[in-house]
């Protein structure tokens, strides 16, 4: 019984929608600039990915708007667009048949903060009702089930980067009970003065505004908002139903901690990698190109790429970091998920946005500068979450 | 501050909690729930915590119960202007 993705929903920085995001990615296109939704110039950093052009009115019914975060907006347009890729309408399935799965880091934080703002300025009964839920880290889970009248198995996954892979693997899960229909990955964001300042705090943020992952000048990672919502099916049911498209299976999957700080033993992205090709039943020699965590951190980047090095020797892989492109999205890798199937879908691995080589001693093919056309039957996602989360997802294009 | 009327509920409601396609608030409303109207206990809540500040007054938590339109503003009237409404009742009742 295998899960395949059926439906993409994309919503990022550098394009609103699956294919003006991919052609941008494609393009090396950077949705990263200059902070505009609150002024930021009195921080160390102050560069991000928003999304720009996205009007809520004009995808969302009104009674939505005054009980949502940007992030969730963005994420039930997402899932509205992903259903509608894969061709279904989700209220038409059995009552318990669909669920939804996402990853958060943060919730509806600039709706949570304004409120706050609104107790301490002028009091209680300033304060919106719809503080009650809007800000909370589960609410997009929620807010999208209401809408697409899914009430079969759901939750929320917080582990920063990882959540878009462990909320897959959850979905994967839940398909594989059973469910016919798994609406699954992370939309999130939180560009707002509260939000930034939990971004600073990681000491990660490139105050020279730059990401440039595995390069020799990386000086950390811009943050970003957005993500993307994918449908997850059970492979023959999907075929029986006549999917119009088949992005790939997720055919492996893993999830590992890192060690306690200081306990001397190496952290556990390369056992969630290895796991996750053993899962998959692949081998190293299987994987046709890497999505890499690519936390854009000299001493991160140069422990990924010891990891890649190890499990595919050196310049044993392509690899490839389109987030370089929007920023570490809040929703986790769940978009580094609909890029890898996009590449598999046109047989092309995006480049690693501005990057213009990797450093040398990483001993990486790293895809920089054009995207590389490439026969791709497997991809490898990577993710480590703030914190000492580590996910893999292996996917594999659908026979 | 005037009485509360329909079409400042209405308006109010438009404001908090959005309008859903399918209702046409500015038809005879009236009786019509809450619930069939598009809105939970949450948009009444926001509402009523608008209309307090607004009007400067305190609601009953009936206001917060009501069912529809017509019982929500006769539960503001009742704060607003409890001796007009006796006075309107004893004129009824006579």
């Amino acid at each position: 019984m295998s899960a395949l993705v059926t439906g993409l929903g994309v919503v990022a920085p550098n394009g609103l929608g699956t294919e003006e995001y991919w052609a941008a990615t494609l393009a090396g296109k950077s949705g990263l600039g200059p902070i505009t939704r609150f002024d930021a110039s009195g921080y160390p950093a102050r560069v991000a990915g928003e999304v720009p052009g996205f009007t809520a009115a004009d995808h969302l019914p009104s009674r939505l708007l005054p009980q949502t975060d940007q992030m969730t907006r963005l994420a039930l347009v997402a899932a509205d667009w992903a259903l509608r890729d894969a061709g279904v309408r989700a209220e038409e399935l059995p009552e318990y048949a669909a669920g939804v799965v996402t990853a958060a880091s943060g919730g509806g934080v600039e709706f949570g903060q304004r409120e706050l703002q609104a107790l301490w300025e002028h009091g209680r009964e300033h304060v919106s009702a719809y503080q009650s839920f809007a800000w909370f880290y589960a609410v997009n889970t929620g807010q999208i089930s209401i809408r697409q009248r899914t009430k079969g198995p759901s939750g929320v996954l917080v582990t920063e980067q990882a959540g878009g892979l462990d909320a897959l693997g959850q979905a994967r899960r839940e398909v594989r009970k059973g469910v016919r229909l798994m609406l699954s990955g992370g939309v999130d964001g939180a560009l707002c003065p509260w939000g930034w300042v939990a971004q600073l705090a990681t000491g990660r943020v490139s105050e020279a505004g730059e990401y440039l992952p595995f390069a020799a000048e990386a000086s950390g990672y811009l943050p970003g908002e957005g993500g993307a919502i994918l449908v997850v099916e059970e492979a023959a049911a999907a075929r029986q139903r006549g999917a119009a498209h088949r992005y790939g299976e997720l055919a492996g999957y893993a999830a590992t901690m890192d060690p306690a700080p200081g306990s001397g033993r190496p952290p556990g992205l390369g056992r969630a990698a290895a796991n996750a090709l053993a899962d998959a039943g692949l081998t190293a020699a299987d994987i046709d190109v890497v999505f890499a965590d690519a936390a854009g951190v000299p001493e991160l980047d140069r422990a990924e790429a010891a990891v890649l090095v190890d499990l595919f020797g050196p310049y044993g892989v392509p690899v490839t970091a389109p987030k370089s492109l929007t920023g570490r999205l809040a929703g986790g890798a769940a978009l580094d998920v609909a890029s890898a199937l996009l590449a598999l879908r046109d047989g092309v691995i995006p480049p690693s946005g501005p990057v213009r080589e990797p450093a040398a001693a990483l001993r990486l093919d790293l895809v920089c500068g054009a995207a590389r056309p490439a026969p791709l039957r497997t991809a490898l996602v990577l993710a480590r979450g703030y914190g000492g989360f580590n996910a893999a997802l292996v996917v594999r294009a659908a026979n | 501050m005037p009485l509360l009327e329909l079409s400042d509920l209405t308006r109010l409601l438009r404001e908090c909690a959005g309008e859903d396609e399918a209702v046409d608030l500015d038809g005879d409303v009236l009786d019509v729930s809450f619930y069939e109207l598009g809105y939970d206990s949450l948009a009444i809540l926001q509402v009523t915590g608008r209309i307090q500040r607004e009007y400067g007054i305190e609601l009953p938590e009936e206001a917060i119960g009501a069912e529809t339109p017509r019982e929500f503003l006769a539960a503001v009237h009742q704060v607003q202007a409890p001796e007009q409404l006796a006075e309107v009742r004893k004129i009824a009742a006579a």
